[in-house]
């Protein structure tokens, strides 16, 4: 009995690259139409420094739903961490690394808190998310009286604004770029390490992992972590670059969301790569971007984005009739 | 036309039954009498269920005819029959807890006063049907959820005698209940069968079959094998028309007694919700067999042993050491594997390649001796040592056919070396080439010094694997058999002709 190779569609099998390259490629293809040095290295350089913090949250965002839940609390965490790293550095240029380190502790806490509420308390993660991300909102207000007070200090905006300049061929590499390809690379090396692997048994079939000893409360929690990481290293490249205000992160969960799915990261977990989700992302900015080339108004980003992840989930449900 | 007896009730002529090719019910004959009790008994899959649901209409037979109060009759669905006065008890309880008794038996056909629930009526409707079965003493407005389960089958039987059934189908009812409940049920059946109501009563217990009914039918493998007269039977004959089935694939040869290694798990007084008394030594080298009808506790003893649904009395030791086994990571680190019946709700990751799901237990449990490269190594090594077919390890497991995919449940578990290996139903769904290599390599597990237990539902593989068989029932160990033990004493004990009463 010989078992038959797998059939050749499945090179675009839910969760390989194959389509979103497909779907961004065309898109460049637009963009550059419309314009034709978009593709050009200074313009191209600072619009993958733009993306840089949907990327990151794409990245993070991916652990969450490849281990079977969501995040709705990151675009909250982004506000909270901006408007908490302004009042402590109230401009003071020597608070930036201490402030720095205390938001990593910060997101951290926040990332566990939704873990263990989700595992340990089986609060469904959309609820505890939601959760938090309304405790986080109403806590940033209250903690600084309706209006976000102080300021960021220069050296703590420089890497969310500045780049290595002159450089040859490329012109310029914004540090939110390379903040970028270096988280990238630890996400992939994550992904590739037995906790990434296991984590996406988890999100596939939650009782086999058990069943073979994985922790599975352990999993799903270190899974908020990250993406509450990446949520806070995204704070701090949009604090640098668009400066302090509360709505510095609003609206930014659904974009994660949606360049996950985007990129062949099944909702529900158990499928998909981390390259994909943040393809997802590159290619949600570049379509954002096009719409504003063609004129389409901005205002109907979130109608997109809505689009978006029902086409893409139902998409991704036709290629896979049955799981 | 006329005879001494009265004309049957239900006549059942040559029902035929498939589903998807396989043939389910063959030639099935059966007839039931007004006021009998007819038990059928048969093993696990022999066709019960299926024959039931014939009856109350929920499957069509594809051949043969169903004649119901002297007439042919086809029912489209459960309605129909219900109508024609067909009522079912089923072995789950079925009824809304927080209604009460009365609206759960007139669920669905509740009597009507200018188009508002008439709740007099439906009340005293409700005590005349419990007083005719004399179970007056039961209020009918009680909220049926503060009812004992012995008391809330008895509303079960009478929502099902509703609509003036003639004719009640029980499946399994006294499998929730506790001894001394079994006598009022008991006294309920006797009371219908004097108002002249036929029942069909379908159970594993010979012994109720022997109290109860006036006539047996036996169903094996889909076809009704004998209608024999209670009062002319025993059980021992009833049991060789259940199985009598010959021996007829190949197993390796079981372990000589030099073989045997020193004892590595002990159960002393191991109980939970689904288990009691459980006392058990599994040794080195050997295979124990486990058997018992379905809810038995024979799958609850594995998963007690694994961790998944853990003992909550009595003491487990592995090699000797006293152990805690209170989660399925705990049993790994204590050297035990478990491959599950369920193999797609349990065993595997649909999604994950041939690899990731073979590494998946060792990538979560590190049982030290080397890094990641040895790891990976030694699973590959693994995989072609069960001679895995596939497209390659990266191939997406849900692809494998299922021997294939129990051959990477398989590898992943022998990455950590366990010394205690449980399979829950390890062929089940397998094709028969990669069943006798499971088996084979379940036997040389045991000679190179694993300790496994082995439960099985089909008789052939359980005689034919184990060098030792205990027999589950009601959550005990009914009793032992020693390798050479026919198919009837395994049956026997399951149902409890023989071995300790239960209680």
């Amino acid at each position: 009995m010989r078992i038959a190779r797998p059939p050749r569609l499945l090179t675009f099998r839910s969760g390989g690259l194959a389509p979103i390259l497909v779907i961004l490629a065309v898109l460049l293809i637009l963009l550059t139409a419309r314009q034709p040095d978009f593709l050009s290295p200074p313009s191209l350089m600072s619009f993958l420094g733009r993306s840089a913090p949907v990327v990151l949250l794409a990245a993070g965002q991916y652990f969450v739903i490849v281990s079977g839940e969501l995040d709705l609390s990151v675009g909250s965490l982004v506000t909270a961490q901006v408007v908490i790293a302004a009042r402590l550095i109230d401009g003071d240029p020597s608070a930036g690394r201490p402030v720095a380190v205390l938001l990593l502790a910060f997101g951290i806490a926040v990332g566990l808190v939704n873990g263990l509420v989700t595992t340990l308390l089986r609060v469904p993660s959309f609820i505890t998310t939601l959760g938090m991300f309304l405790i986080l909102v109403g806590a940033v207000y209250l903690w600084s009286d309706g209006a976000p007070k102080g300021g960021l200090s220069e050296e703590f905006r420089r890497l969310g604004r500045s780049a290595f300049e002159d450089l040859p061929v490329l012109g310029r590499i914004p540090y939110a770029l390379v903040v970028l390809l270096a988280a990238a690379a630890a996400a992939l090396v994550l992904t590739r390490s037995d906790f990434g692997r296991t984590l996406v048994a988890v999100g596939g079939n939650p009782r086999t992992a058990e069943l073979s000893g994985v922790r599975v409360w352990r999993a799903k929690t270190m899974a908020f972590v990250l993406s509450s990481v990446a949520a806070t290293l995204a704070a701090v490249l949009i604090g640098g670059y668009s400066g302090v205000s509360f709505q510095a992160g609003a609206g930014l969960e659904f974009g994660a969301i949606t360049a996950a799915v985007l990129g062949g990261v099944a909702l529900g977990g158990g499928r998909g790569s981390v390259v994909g989700a943040m393809l997802g992302a590159l290619t949600l900015e570049t379509l954002f971007t096009l719409m504003n080339f063609y004129g389409v108004s901005g205002a109907l980003r979130p109608t997109v984005q809505g689009a978006i992840i029902l086409l893409a989930v139902a998409a991704a449900s036709f290629r896979l009739p049955s799981r | 036309m006329s005879g001494l007896l009265p004309s049957p009730l239900l006549a059942l002529r040559g029902i035929g039954k498939s589903f998807l090719g396989v043939r389910v019910l063959d030639g099935v004959d059966l007839q039931v009498r007004p006021g009998e009790v007819h038990a059928v008994v048969g093993e696990n899959g022999a066709g019960k269920s299926t024959l039931m649901k014939v009856v109350s209409g929920v499957h069509q037979p594809d051949e043969g005819t169903v004649e119901f109060a002297g007439a042919p009759r086809t029912f489209r669905n459960p309605r129909e029959a219900r109508q024609a006065g067909i009522g079912i008890v089923y072995q789950e309880l079925t009824l809304l807890p927080e209604r009460t008794v009365a609206e759960n038996v007139c669920l669905g056909r509740e009597p009507l006063r200018r188009g508002l629930v008439d709740r007099r009526a439906m009340l005293s409707h409700t005590a005349e049907l419990l007083a005719s079965v004399g179970e007056g003493s039961l209020p009918p407005d009680t909220r049926v959820g503060r009812l004992g389960v012995a008391q809330q089958q008895v509303v079960e039987i009478v929502k099902a005698l509703a609509l003036d059934a003639r004719l009640l189908i029980m499946d399994e009812p006294t499998a929730a209940l506790a001894d001394h409940e079994v006598d009022q049920l008991y006294a309920l059946v006797r009371r219908l069968q004097e108002h002249g109501i036929g029942v069909l009563y379908v159970s594993h217990r010979l012994k109720e079959v022997f109290d109860l009914s006036s006539r047996i039918t036996v169903l094996k493998d889909g076809r009704a094998v004998a209608t024999l007269d209670t009062v002319d039977t025993s059980a021992d004959r009833l049991v060789r028309h259940m199985v009598g089935r010959e021996l007829s694939s190949y197993y390796p040869a079981p372990a000589e007694p030099q073989e045997l290694g020193p004892v590595r798990l002990t159960v002393r007084g191991g109980g939970n919700r689904k288990l009691r008394g459980i006392d058990l030594r599994l040794r080195a080298g050997e295979v124990l067999g486990v058997g018992g009808l379905q809810g038995s506790g024979r799958s609850a003893l594995a998963r007690a042993l694994f961790g998944a649904a853990p003992f909550s009395t009595g003491r487990v030791t592995v090699d000797g050491a006293p152990v805690r086994l209170r989660s399925p990571r705990a049993a790994i680190r204590a050297g035990i594997a478990y491959v599950s019946e369920d193999r797609k709700g349990e065993g595997i990751v649909a999604g994950q390649s041939v690899l990731d799901n073979a590494l998946l237990a060792g990538r979560a449990v590190r049982l030290g001796r080397g890094g990641r490269g040895a790891r990976t190594a030694r699973v590959r090594e693994l995989l072609a040592a069960v001679e895995l077919r596939a497209a390659g390890e990266e191939q997406e497991i849900r692809f494998l056919s299922g021997g294939n995919q129990q051959k990477v449940v398989l590898a992943r578990w022998l990455a950590l070396a366990p010394r205690i290996l449980l399979f829950d139903e390890p062929t089940r769904g397998i094709d028969v080439g990669a069943k006798s290599a499971i088996h084979d390599l379940v036997r040389r597990l045991a000679c190179d010094g694993a300790a496994v237990l082995m439960v099985s539902s089909e008789l052939p593989e359980l005689l034919g694997m184990s060098d030792r068989i205990v027999v589950m029932r009601d959550g005990r160990i009914a009793g032992e058999l020693p390798t050479g033990a026919s198919e009837e004493d395994v049956v026997a004990l399951a149902v409890g002709t023989v071995g300790e009463a239960a209680g």
